[in-house]
């Protein structure tokens, strides 16, 4: 879409577009661009233009659709939409229609935002690249031959790609801000809590955040405090209300003690290093006091996130067993149908991981691998306090390279798994996080630059990444 | 640290395919032999990578299992609603009287 999603609303509140010109707008792009692009498993056109006449016929009489009047949005496949099929890209919940809306999606609605589509993602959101999805991978707007990163590959496409203003998506080690920072959109992972995890399927939920991407700053603002705020269906979810974060984008960072942290910089590629460098001098020529931070306690992230995150996925995903929902494969007894169905449903990725999961749980490796992971999880949260005593946000590379090629990584888990190394870190801690692009790298391909604040420090967070996006170099154009 | 680093006792052996096999039966899944040698290839380099938070001396941190000191939460014991029976069971892959249908659980008698 040409236009932001608060523009788009905008026109839409005041009679000047209505909100079905908007969506067949969307549905157009997708129609013309999906084909090749595939970021969409599941498009909802007639839905979608149905709740677009609501809206304008909600607007023509006088009434306020709310903040998102009109905006359509895409969905990542594995938050739950009342009787549209949630599929988490895995054939074991292949047509599977929830019975209920995810909170999430409930609050879109109650915004004016009009859901057009579910989009494509690594099976259950096991993977960095979009690659380990059951109806095959997304492909960068930007450059065909590459990943959109993943986990939430279709949401960052859908919007680099124009074909959305904004979509969620969920972020457990990563999954928004890498394929933010590959697909040259911003992502932004939420407070643990601050987000209601109510119908957003389970991959480990110690560490599961749901957040927006969007084209720009504001768009992920105004949809956070949308999404945002206590929900008593979720026990995780914070009894706090939503942060005002729309003020602070423009808020500025003069004064502002900004950390760049060393661990975060050092091993990314030169062409991902010298932007992250370049960001920290605009914001140092923005008014803020830079100085660079060590965090050697983010080194061990990675290993400890690659325990932690697939010993709760082995958990969670035993509940897809054939009994209750999506898969059966009918087998005598009910043991032999649990292993015939998973045999069948799951992906090697998702195998991998639960597997992981179940040896690193497993009696006489727990301690030396669950319970010890656990403890370094404590060490990196004990890094980022230090930190903060000195600093009032910190800043980084989203990851270590611009986009890889499709097939690249596939067969080697471990390459896969280091492209998530620079976003671990603040799930551990539980910390928000944003990827805002900044510039391109070799070949004309986006850079993503990090900003971290404390927990519950949205404010600060969005006052950091409306710095950062004035300063950003101009992005290079999508090919789509 | 590299994984080339020698190791100390206290970390664990790498995986072999017979311990593969073996957790693939606890999680229910069943390998052929060439997904047994490549997952087991492929579980052995990132559980090598992993071990190596083995080596850190952290046994005075308290392990984390959660990021926020939330516990026992409560709520107020009122009914709500909840599903609808039919619409849950409608996406089942079997029910029969209002219930999930499961094949057989129990063996024959011996």
């Amino acid at each position: 879409m040409s236009a932001s999603a608060i523009a788009l609303a905008a026109e839409v509140r005041s009679k000047k577009r209505s909100a079905r010109d908007a969506v067949e707008e969307s549905l157009a792009k997708i129609a013309a661009g999906d084909p090749e692009i595939h970021a969409f498993v599941e498009v909802l056109a007639d839905r979608a233009l149905e709740r677009a006449d609501e809206i304008d016929r909600a607007v023509a009489s006088g009434s306020d659709p709310g903040p998102l009047a009109g905006v359509p949005v895409a969905l990542k496949d594995n938050i739950c939409t009342s009787g549209i099929p949630t599929t988490c890209s895995s054939k074991i919940l292949a047509g599977w229609r929830p019975p209920y809306d995810a909170t999430v999606v409930e609050r879109l609605r109650a915004a004016g935002a009009i859901i057009v589509g579910k989009t494509n993602m690594d099976e259950f959101a096991m993977g960095s690249s979009t690659e380990n999805s059951c109806s095959g991978p997304t492909r960068n707007p930007h450059d065909h031959e590459r990943v959109p990163g993943g986990s939430s590959g279709g949401s960052a496409a859908a919007v680099a790609a124009g074909f959305v203003p904004l979509a969620l998506g969920s972020d457990t080690g990563g999954s928004i801000r890498q394929p933010a920072a590959l697909c040259g959109v911003v992502g932004m992972k939420p407070t643990y809590g601050v987000v209601s995890r109510y119908g957003l399927v389970a991959f480990a939920s110690s560490l599961d955040q749901i957040g927006p991407l969007a084209g720009t700053v504001a768009d992920a603002a105004v949809t956070l405090q949308v999404i945002a705020g206590h929900d008593r269906r979720d026990s995780t979810s914070l009894a706090a209300p939503a942060p005002d974060v729309v003020a602070a984008v423009n808020r500025g960072v003069e004064g502002k003690r900004i950390g760049l942290v060393t661990e975060l910089v050092d091993g990314t590629a030169p062409d991902v290093a010298a932007r992250v460098r370049q960001a920290a001098d605009a914001l140092a020529a923005a008014g803020a006091l830079v100085d660079e931070v060590a965090i050697p306690q983010f080194r061990y992230g990675l290993a400890a996130y690659y325990l932690i995150a697939p010993a709760e996925a082995s958990s969670n995903l035993a509940r897809f067993d054939g009994v209750r929902y999506g898969l059966r494969v009918d087998a005598p007894d009910v043991a032999a149908m649990n292993v015939a169905t998973r045999t069948a449903g799951f992906g090697a990725e998702v195998k991998r991981r639960i597997m992981l999961g179940t040896y690193a749980l497993s009696a006489g490796y727990y301690d030396a691998y669950y319970a010890q992971a656990q403890r370094v999880r404590t060490l990196v949260a004990d890094g980022f306090a230090y930190a903060y005593t000195r600093f009032d946000g910190l800043l980084g590379a989203t990851t270590p390279t611009t986009a890889f090629r499709i097939g690249d990584r596939t067969d080697d888990p471990l390459s896969m798994y280091l492209s998530d190394t620079c976003t671990v870190p603040a799930n551990l801690a539980g910390h928000p996080s944003i990827s805002v692009p900044f510039g391109t790298g070799d070949g004309g391909l986006p850079v993503g630059v990090q900003a971290l604040a404390p927990a519950l420090g949205e404010q600060m967070l969005f006052a950091l990444a409306g710095a950062l996006e004035r300063a950003a170099p101009e992005s290079g154009a999508v090919t789509a | 640290m590299s994984a080339g680093d020698a190791r100390p006792r206290s970390q664990p052996a790498v995986i072999g395919s017979e311990q593969v096999a073996y957790v693939a039966r606890l999680a229910r899944l069943e390998l052929s032999d060439d997904e047994l040698t490549q997952f087991t290839g492929q579980l052995a380099s990132v559980l090598t990578y992993a071990a190596e938070i083995a080596e850190l001396d952290v046994g005075d941190l308290e392990p984390m299992a959660h990021p926020l000191p939330l516990h026992n939460v409560l709520r107020d014991d009122e009914p709500q609603p909840t599903l609808d029976r039919d619409t849950v069971l409608a996406e089942a892959p079997a029910a029969e009287d209002r219930r999930f249908r499961v094949p057989r659980i129990l063996g024959d008698e011996p």
